[in-house]
């Protein structure tokens, strides 16, 4: 029962949220938050639960955008009576329609081939985006009006308020009910397919009808993100179809963490965020997030998520705070190695890109400096061979306290 | 005289009351034959071993039979139906399940869920993903009952790659089983197994094939001679012997080939 | 016509030559790894840049040379440093990895030379005309290109049969496993042939670049084309990715070089469809417009008629 405490508290969440932060901004970054967690919930669908890598996922994001921008067009110029909190439906109709089509030629394949397969097809719909100017509309996109639609409950949805609490409602539906396609016969054997394909058809299931399934169920709902950004940002243009788009989406998700359900919402709120406010500070952003991503593979592949979990046992049985105290002295050189990394990056990305219009002289963290004098650069250096040496004396007192804390643990467990 | 009504004809006849038949399967893969022409009845409700040394073509066999690998030429029937150029999960709808000789579960499901992947199939929920699989009260009662019969109703969320291997092994029969088929074909069930371990893996599918058509690959002779009702011999990709255990101990053509190695090594 | 055909041919040869370069080292790695190298195309672009610095300051032979060598370095280190640690979390991760990379990648390209394309020119010495045939000239540098795209290929099939490295190479493209236990040292081959894999995508940047544009977005234009040719020569064959290319080159040269649109045909057959809608924009798209699409529609019918691949027999 406690568990199903969290749905009510994240609706009351969604509803407070724009009393809390009231700006016009703020409103439109927690949009965009609900529309990414929806469309990287989505994609979890397909490499969380069933295992399959795709390249390719923001055809169905797009194309139901842009079906939906005309949609909007169309219902708002005529007499019907049609309002804009239906938009949403008619992306997911859009996307299981594409992810049909799209599917049946892609399930036919799994693993690599399948990735490849999915970057080839995203490949396609983005190349016919620049021939299909009359749905896609070229470089300027297509435009639509929100408020010209049939009024619901007389409300226009003119204002970011109406339209953010159009958005939160939207999500909140979407979210539950890929948490409830979950628990469902399909959803655990779409797990099931991910452990062991082999087996699975083993045991009477064909993993290609699986995938496929998988396929149309996510493309379904990553339409409906298409739609609510169409009704966000009242434009679509060709990048929403793109490699990037898609390569975004990767990104956000696995860095949340694939093994959680919670993952991709946490990933989604966590990009949209540093990419709206690192961009202010930093024109090398996307190198610090290609970094971020790196990294997390590497070392972090189970994500934010995944890096939460693994503390919940210990919290459980109240052994967190032992691991505190190494932690915190972890913390000091890595901090140290972070700042050095960004003074590197940020001194070539200034030497390099800005200098020569700008002049030598930058500011970082309130320090100025020139980016053509050596000392910065030795000390950026200087800070982040020594930030990394210190971490790599301190790794081992983070693996001791966590083996105290597992024996611990297994004391309890007796 | 059409082959299918000339009952008289006993090739035809046995395959149609046989649990499981092949008749002149072959496979081969390039130029190498590992099956060269093999005849096999499993009659139902029988406990068929299927021995033989290494290399011989065992695992192929059950291969062929459980569809992970196509024949080069002949024909199998399971419950009188043909399965040639069927895929596993047709073959497994049809009512045989088979176990792997390296392990092949779900590593970071629970044995639970292992279980019940096993069985929501079976139970006719198919593809549905409009309902909750935890309100399905046939599925878990089934489950429950799996597991206790391989004793890991105490593990039951433990995920399956954290168990002991002989927990494993138990949790692979388990996934044989669970969907209840009418012929279980297990891959040496007892490899790897300790001597109190093998014991008890004997009394479980002694329990688990009551009733039903049970085939095994087996190297461990005493599961062999202590379950089997009927022993087939399989050498160099031909059965060269088929009969009751007794027989085939005594049978020469068997010793020579397989038996008369492993009695060696019993002394 | 003729001239059309024989040009056409020509350049799509070159082209599929060069596809191949990076083709044939991207299978290798994949047959011996089982990772699919998403940077391929990446190093490709390094050949490129470094191809240009290196003839900026010291010319472009010394260039040739060098600029494949120094990619072939940091496809090893990354190999040795990065896919190694990578490797024990399964072969998403490490396709997650490469992809990172090349992201990464271009990210430095854009910082390091800047959005706009560099002006990596053809050597002056190969700055001529080869021959003039119908009235169209040919460049000499496209038949150097085509040359050293055959030396290649020549000296790989030499490598891969007559030496005992090759011979490795070749047993773990069909039993990986099996070559492990045989205790060569694998990881040093895995370096190895990652980097020697992406020292022929090297190569192929540093001569393409005179050629083709050198711009931080030739990664991202060619690298899809690059797995399609893979997955459509049958992932993990050699021969198949030999036909794949060779077969991509020359239908989108062809394709390029024919301008005729469906409305052409259609209007052949006195079939006019209205001009706003917007299926119009389809039947007015000509085969040129397509052709950088043509790759993709490709694979979609090699997936519903073969979908294994060509030549392709191993499932990933």
């Amino acid at each position: 029962m406690r568990k199903f405490a969290i749905w009510p508290i994240a609706a009351s969440v969604l509803v407070i949220l724009p009393f809390v932060f009231d700006s016009g901004t703020s409103l439109t970054k927690m949009s965009l938050m609900c529309i990414m967690a929806v469309f990287a919930l989505s994609y979890n669908m397909l490499l969380g639960q069933t295992g399959m890598l795709s390249f390719g996922h923001a055809v169905y994001y797009g194309l139901a955008g842009f079906l939906a921008i005309h949609a909007m067009q169309v219902f708002g110029g005529s007499a019907s009576s049609i309002p804009l909190v239906m938009i949403p439906l008619f992306g997911a109709l859009t996307g299981l329609t594409f992810a049909l089509i799209f599917g049946w030629v892609s399930t036919k394949r799994a693993g690599t081939a399948f990735a490849m397969i999915s970057l080839g097809l995203g490949e396609l719909v983005a190349a016919s985006s620049l021939i299909m100017r009359s749905f896609f509309g070229g470089e300027e996109g297509v435009s639509s009006d929100r408020s010209k639609l049939y009024m619901w409950l007389g409300l226009d949805f003119g204002a970011q308020i109406q339209v953010y609490y159009l958005i939160a409602a939207w999500t909140f539906i979407a979210v539950a009910a890929m948490f409830a396609i979950t628990h469902t016969p399909f959803g655990r054997m779409a797990n099931a397919v991910r452990e062991n394909p082999e087996r699975a058809e083993f045991v009477g299931y064909s993993t290609q009808m699986i995938r496929f399934i998988s396929f149309c169920l996510a493309g379904a709902f990553a339409g409906i993100a298409g739609a609510l950004a169409a009704i966000n940002f009242e434009i679509m243009n060709a990048l929403s179809v793109s490699g990037a788009q898609s390569g975004a989406v990767l990104l956000m998700t696995y860095i949340g963490g694939v093994g959680h359900f919670l993952g991709p919402i946490l990933g989604a709120i966590l990009i949209t965020a540093l990419q709206i406010s690192l961009s202010d500070y930093t024109g090398a952003w996307m190198l610090y997030f290609g970094l971020m991503f790196i990294l997390v593979v590497m070392y972090v592949p189970g994500g934010l998520a995944g890096l939460i979990m693994v503390h919940e046992p210990v919290w459980r049985t109240g052994l967190l705070h032992r691991l505190v105290p190494s932690y915190l002295l972890l913390a000091v050189p890595a901090l140290i190695c972070l700042s050095g990394a960004v003074g590197v990056i940020e001194l070539a990305h200034h030497a390099l890109v800005k200098a020569a219009s700008e002049g030598p002289q930058m500011l970082l963290f309130g320090l100025g400096f020139s980016s053509r004098a050596w000392l910065p650069w030795l000390c950026a250096i200087a800070l982040f061979a020594l930030g990394a040496a210190l971490c790599r004396v301190v790794w081992p007192k983070v693996k001791e306290a966590w083996s105290e804390v597992h024996k611990q643990m297994k004391q309890a467990l007796v | 005289m059409t082959a299918s009504a000339d009952r008289s004809n006993p090739l035809v006849s046995g395959m149609q009351t046989a649990a499981l038949a092949l008749r002149e399967v072959r496979k081969q893969f390039g130029q190498t034959q590992i099956i060269r022409g093999v005849d096999l009845d499993v009659q139902p409700g029988e406990r068929h071993a299927l021995i033989g040394p290494n290399g011989a073509g065992k695992s192929t066999l059950f291969h062929l039979i459980s569809g992970r690998f196509g024949l080069s030429s002949g024909e199998i029937q399971v419950l009188g139906q043909s399965i040639v150029g069927k895929r596993p999960f047709e073959i497994n709808r049809l009512g045989l399940s088979r176990s792997f000789q390296v392990t092949n579960i779900f590593p970071r499901l629970s044995v639970f869920e292992n279980i019940r992947c096993s069985v929501l199939w079976s139970m006719g929920h198919r593809y549905a993903f409009w309902y909750a699989v935890n309100s399905l009260s046939a599925v878990t009662e089934r489950c429950e009952q799996v597991m206790s019969q391989i004793n890991l109703t105490q593990r039951r969320h433990t995920p399956a790659g954290v168990l002991t291997y002989a927990e494993q092994r138990a949790l692979e029969i388990g996934i044989a089983i669970a969907a209840d088929p009418q012929i279980i074909i297990l891959d040496e069930p007892t490899a790897g197994m300790s001597r109190s371990e093998t014991a008890h893996a004997i009394e479980l599918i002694r329990r688990i094939s009551e009733g039903k058509t049970l085939f095994m690959v087996e190297h461990d002779m005493s599961v062999v001679f202590g379950l089997a009702d009927r022993i087939s011999v399989l050498v160099y990709g031909e059965v060269i012997a088929c009969d009751t255990p007794e027989r085939i101990r005594g049978n020469q053509a068997v010793r020579e080939a397989y038996l008369g190695q492993a009695e060696e090594q019993a002394h | 016509m003729l001239e059309l055909i024989l040009f056409s041919s020509l350049n799509g040869v070159l082209y599929g030559m060069l596809l191949f370069m990076m083709a044939g080292g991207l299978t290798l790695i994949f047959s011996m790894m089982g990772v699919l190298n998403f940077a391929h195309a990446s190093f490709y672009m390094l050949g490129a840049y470094f191809g240009f610095e290196i003839a900026r300051h010291l010319g472009f032979w010394p260039g040739l040379v060098l600029a494949p060598v120094i990619v072939g370095l940091v496809g090893a280190l990354v190999e040795r440093y990065g896919l190694r640690q990578v490797h024990k979390h399964g072969h998403v991760a490490e396709l997650l990895f490469t992809f990172g990379l090349a992201f990464v990648i271009e990210e430095l390209v854009q910082m390091i030379w800047g959005k706009l394309p560099v002006d990596y020119r053809v050597p002056e010495a190969l700055d001529f005309v080869a021959f003039t045939m119908f009235g169209t000239t040919y460049p000499a540098y496209k038949v150097f290109m085509l040359g050293i795209a055959i030396l290649m290929f020549l000296s790989l099939l030499w490598v891969l049969t007559k030496t005992r490295v090759g011979l490795i190479i070749q047993a773990s493209l069909s039993h990986p496993q099996m070559v492990a236990m045989l205790g060569h040292n694998v990881p040093r081959v895995f370096m190895m042939v990652f980097g020697g894999g992406c020292m022929l995508a090297g190569l192929a940047g540093v001569i393409a670049g005179p050629a083709l544009v050198t711009q931080p977005s030739m990664a991202a234009l060619l690298g899809p084309i690059l797995f399609v040719v893979v997955v459509l020569g049958g992932l993990g064959s050699l021969t198949g990715a030999f036909i794949a290319s060779l077969l991509i080159g020359l239908v989108q040269t062809f394709a390029v070089a024919v301008n005729l649109s469906l409305s052409d045909l259609l209007h052949f057959i006195s079939f006019d469809p209205n001009a706003g809608s917007v299926l119009a924009d389809l039947w007015r798209v000509t085969v040129a417009q397509i052709a950088p699409v043509i790759p993709y529609l490709l694979l979609i019918l090699i997936l519903i008629l073969r979908p294994t691949g060509l030549m392709g027999n191993r499932e990933s």
